[in-house]
């Protein structure tokens, strides 16, 4: 295990290679696609959010101009059920049809489709379809499904609970009785709606047997597998692009009805299909993300040593599970709840409810974010209720740098860290120190002043197979790459990740071009294709593109390497250990005007005139590369907020991010990746909230109801970074995309309860909305001035 | 019925017969094939498909083609002069402005105007000016740093028509 050498583009503020067709309005997005007698999906969707379909009469719609075909459920049903990839023990997965065959589930299912020539054809033919309707009650609110006499909404399951998962580590019982103080506290992390800035699209095509599929995904082999066994075509005769993909945070990490619906449709009709969402049509059918709640009890000594932690989760899930919907609630939440801390015992259970309401799946963080607001907000009651400085807290309780591989009492093995280190740069950046006298000043202005932390810690680089096996993900964890030296010495690279902003071009260029001694220009990286990739590549969610699939893509560069070595060695007549590589010349240490040009040594390989004994023509290399454990990337944030006491409104007056994700490829990729995540986090703090009425109508279906922030409603960030390097890859990588989104809510949130402490405010849930704390601050009874 | 239209798009003058109710951005997508121009919602709040209509930053949803009958219309495809990126474009490159790029056009053109009226945007004048483009990759910080930059280097901008 050994970082690579003399690194010379990793660690490089590479410019991104993407950039030039996004820029100039010349990259090609899924809607983008025009096809020569391409016809036009639109979906029919429930207004109810639990009905019965008593009848789809199509009659009409089928006579209006330009319509092709209108399909009810029941004619769409041989695409077969959507996938589900979670397998913990005792799950009640209900059936799960693209278009709903007997009953609605929520407002929004999908109950008929209608192809015609245009979209707006297709559009006007879908309000002449006729569905009768039988309204039965409806329940959005999870703990309200589980009460007795709920509506259940599958009723062949006899229950709403999809799956209880429970896991208990020390001495629990022990704890609690050993405890000086107990803080009680009930979160609630409440539904967001993803909003990835591109709508999901999908367009298919039929050319003889072959199907080729374009969608908006972050998982074009999953896909790829699952239109081949649900329309039953042959494997290699399905090809799956992700062309340009405009964001997805989780929410085009799925098998969607349409991915099915829109090639069973164009197989059917032998014509091009097309479907692009619109925008409040993607804000009921594409999936939510979070609508968690948590009580918490947290058992602590009075000098703020930490004992103990129980929690009982209620998740909601929606009407239907999507793919990994479970896993954000279970899997990735619930062993890592413990956060930086060393807690001797902890209690977890959740409890995975199904509603009449939007399916819930991976939102970025998915279960982490939920993980660190829990136990971030809970470290902020207890010091407040022992009086304790929340840093001095954190420090006290945390993993200490020497401890590790640590093993958590959720038997996690943390791979490497030093919190402290972080949380000290972060009070050193964000002058803590200074904090006091900068709050006297803001409320001598008449507005409350308040600090938060959060020492977040995460799970990435999903994830070792055999752990994925044992926890119940119902696939292997790994990541494929496959690099071909063409004969005239191009680099062409395919990874089995699935980027949709996250530059994988670049970064993986930079990781190659160390290898290879040759610019990260030289090296063309290829994604999203099914067609000549390897035969499987998992996909980009989780953080685990570059600590999973740069690392399958490296080892594939080294297994180049190697071969260039020994061929160099050969031509050169020197020993293999004294190749070097750099600046496009493979050469002798220490002689380099005996040297080959990297192509001239390639096309030795092609030639295949003078290889060694035993030396296999070509220069081609596929790796599978299944990591050892999972990395644990961490930091610390610090939030300073005002708040305006007339109107309730926050605004963050600083914010400072320390973040350790062991080596950064590219450090200019990393800052824009939290710079993204932190306002996500944002945007859950203080904005965003997907609310249903009780009838299960959204109310906050459109971009004009749902409050994404915009560049007005956020500040510039301070950030700075510690770099542990991971020991579990040869690059010491961790992973960087979801970090911002996982540190920054309780930071944000731990500010503003502070700012109000002064007022006896001990919590309050999230959006922080000036409505909200106007109330609150209006209800508060002022408990002591400030001295 | 169809009406005739005629719009300058990108310097060059296009003829058409088109629905009264065609949007400005459906006659760029799917009659000139102009892609680079995004739809990212529909109600006006995304800003992605924002296009330059005689010199202004204009939601291209929010108007009708046949409204844009006589005018001159810059999108995304128009703003490099011979092969030659705008400012602004470069900048979102160097100041790495740009992560899945769906946003991008659009705040580019909303930038492009900015700078033709504020040569010299501070950075809460930057957050106002592209508060109604949307982006959820970036976090915003590297657009305003970019549009810093861009601004700073407003000499070098030519080819883009103001209209005061």
């Amino acid at each position: 295990m050994t970082i690579t050498e003399h690194p010379k583009y990793i660690g490089m503020r590479v410019m991104r290679k993407e950039d030039p067709r996004l820029i100039t309005g010349t990259a090609t997005y899924t809607d983008d696609i025009v096809l020569p007698d391409m016809v036009h999906l639109y979906f029919v969707r429930s207004p109810h959010a639990h009905a019965r379909i008593k009848r789809v009469d199509t009659a009409k719609a089928k006579k209006a101009p330009g319509v092709v075909a209108v399909l009810s459920g029941a004619d769409a049903a041989a695409t077969g059920t959507l996938p589900l990839f979670v397998n913990v023990p005792g799950i009640k997965q209900s059936k799960h049809f693209p278009i709903a065959t007997d009953k609605a589930r929520y407002a929004g299912d999908a109950v008929a489709v209608v192809v015609a020539d245009s979209h707006g054809a297709a559009r006007a033919a879908a309000a002449l379809v006729d569905v009768e309707y039988e309204p039965l009650p409806v329940v959005v609110d999870a703990e309200q499904a589980l009460a007795p006499g709920a509506p259940i909404i599958h009723p062949e399951l006899g229950t709403n609970l999809a799956c209880t998962y429970p896991f208990k580590g020390g001495d629990i019982e022990k704890a609690f009785a050993d405890a000086e103080v107990v803080v009680k506290q009930r979160l609630v992390n409440q539904r967001l709606i993803p909003n990835a800035m591109e709508p999901r699209s999908v367009v298919a095509k039929i050319d003889g047997n072959e199907l080729t599929l374009w969608s908006t995904t972050q998982i074009p082999h999953f896909v790829q597998l699952f239109v081949a066994i649900n329309l039953g075509i042959p494997q290699n005769h399905v090809r799956v692009i992700a062309p340009e993909v405009g964001g997805g945070f989780g929410s085009k990490l799925n098998v969607y009805a349409e991915e099915l619906v829109v090639p069973f449709l164009a197989k059917q009709l032998g014509r091009p299909v097309k479907w692009t969402e619109e925008r409040r049509e993607g804000y009921l059918s594409t999936t939510h993300g979070r609508d968690m709640v948590h009580d918490v009890e947290l058992a602590a000594k009075r000098d703020g040593t930490i004992l103990g932690l129980r929690a009982r989760t209620v998740a909601n899930m929606g009407g239907y599970l999507q793919a990994f919907a479970p896993v954000s609630a279970t899997i990735l939440h619930v062993f890592i709840v413990p956060g930086a801390y060393h807690l001797p015992a902890y209690d977890v259970e959740v409890k995975a409810v199904y509603t009449n309401t939007t399916p819930i799946d991976a939102y970025r963080g998915a279960g982490r974010p939920e993980a660190a607001y829990l136990i971030e907000r809970m470290m902020d009651r207890l010091a407040d209720e022992i009086g304790m400085d929340p840093a001095e807290l954190r420090r006290k309780n945390f993993v200490k740098p020497d401890a590790f591989p640590y093993t958590t009492v959720s038997t996690l093995v943390y791979d490497s860290g030093d919190y402290a280190k972080a949380l000290d740069k972060a009070l050193e950046r964000s002058d803590y120190k200074g904090f006091a006298a900068r709050r006297d000043e803001t409320e001598r202005r008449g507005r409350y002043r308040g600090i938060g932390l959060s020492s977040y810690v995460e799970i990435c680089g999903l994830a070792p197979s055999k752990a994925n096996a044992a926890l119940g993900i119902g696939w292997g964890g790994y990541e494929s790459a496959r690099i071909r030296v063409n004969p005239l010495g191009t680099v062409q690279v395919w990874t089995g990740t699935s980027p949709h902003g996250q530059g994988h071009e670049t970064s993986w260029s930079q990781i190659v071009a160390d290898q290879f001694g040759i610019k990260p220009d030289d090296i063309e990286v290829l994604h999203g294709d099914t067609l000549e990739s390897p035969g499987m590549g998992v996909g980009t969610f989780g953080s685990r593109s570059l600590a999973v699939g740069g690392i399958a893509v490296h080892k594939a560069a080294q297994r180049i390497r190697e071969k260039l070595i020994l061929l160099a060695a050969h031509l050169l007549e020197a020993s293999p250990d004294d190749i070097v590589f750099e600046g496009g010349k493979l050469f002798v240490k220490g002689v380099p005007e005996r040297s080959k040009a990297f192509g001239e040594v390639v096309f030795q390989l092609y030639l295949a005139a003078n290889l060694p004994d035993g030396m296999e023509p070509g220069l081609e290399a596929i790796v599978y590369h299944d990591p050892e454990n999972f990395t644990y990337p961490f930091g610390t944030h610090v939030c300073e907020v005002e708040i305006d006491p007339e109107t309730g409104a926050v605004e963050i007056a600083r914010y400072t991010a320390v973040d350790d994700c062991g080596v950064q490829i590219n450090p200019m990729i990393v800052e824009g990746q939290l710079h993204g995540g932190i306002v996500q986090a944002i945007g859950q703090a203080l904005y965003e909230a997907a609310v249903y009425d009780d009838n299960g109508q959204l109310l906050t279906g459109s971009m004009m109801d749902y409050h994404v922030p915009t560049a007005g409603d956020v500040p510039s960030f301070t950030l700075d970074h510690t770099v542990t390097p991971s020991p579990v890859n040869p690059l010491g990588v961790k992973g960087i995309g979801e970090a911002g989104t996982i540190g920054a809510a309780p930071a944000v949130v731990n500010a503003v309860v502070d700012a109000l402490s002064t007022l006896g405010i001990k919590h309050l849930d999230m959006p922080l909305t000036p409505e909200r704390l106007w109330r609150a601050i209006s209800e508060a009874k002022p408990m002591e001035v400030r001295s | 019925m169809p009406r005739a239209i005629s719009i300058t798009v990108n310097g060059t003058k296009h003829s058409s017969e088109v629905e009264p109710s065609l949007l400005l951005v459906e006659y760029l997508r799917e009659k000139l094939l102009l892609t680079g121009t995004h739809v990212g919602c529909d109600t006006s709040q995304c800003g992605a498909c924002t296009v330059l209509v005689d010199g202004q930053a204009t939601k291209a949803c929010t108007v009708l083609a046949v409204q844009a009958d006589g005018t001159a219309v810059t999108t995304v495809e128009g703003l490099a002069t011979d092969g030659v990126l705008h400012p602004v474009q470069r900048a979102f490159q160097t100041q790495h402005a740009t992560q899945c790029g769906f946003c991008t056009p659009g705040m580019i053109i909303t930038a492009v105007d900015l700078i033709a009226r504020n040569r010299k945007p501070t950075e809460a004048e930057i957050r106002h000016a592209i508060k109604g483009n949307l982006c959820r990759c970036t976090g915003y910080q590297n657009i305003v740093r970019a549009i810093e930059a861009a601004a700073a280097e407003t000499q070098a901008v030519t080819g883009v028509e103001v209209r005061r």
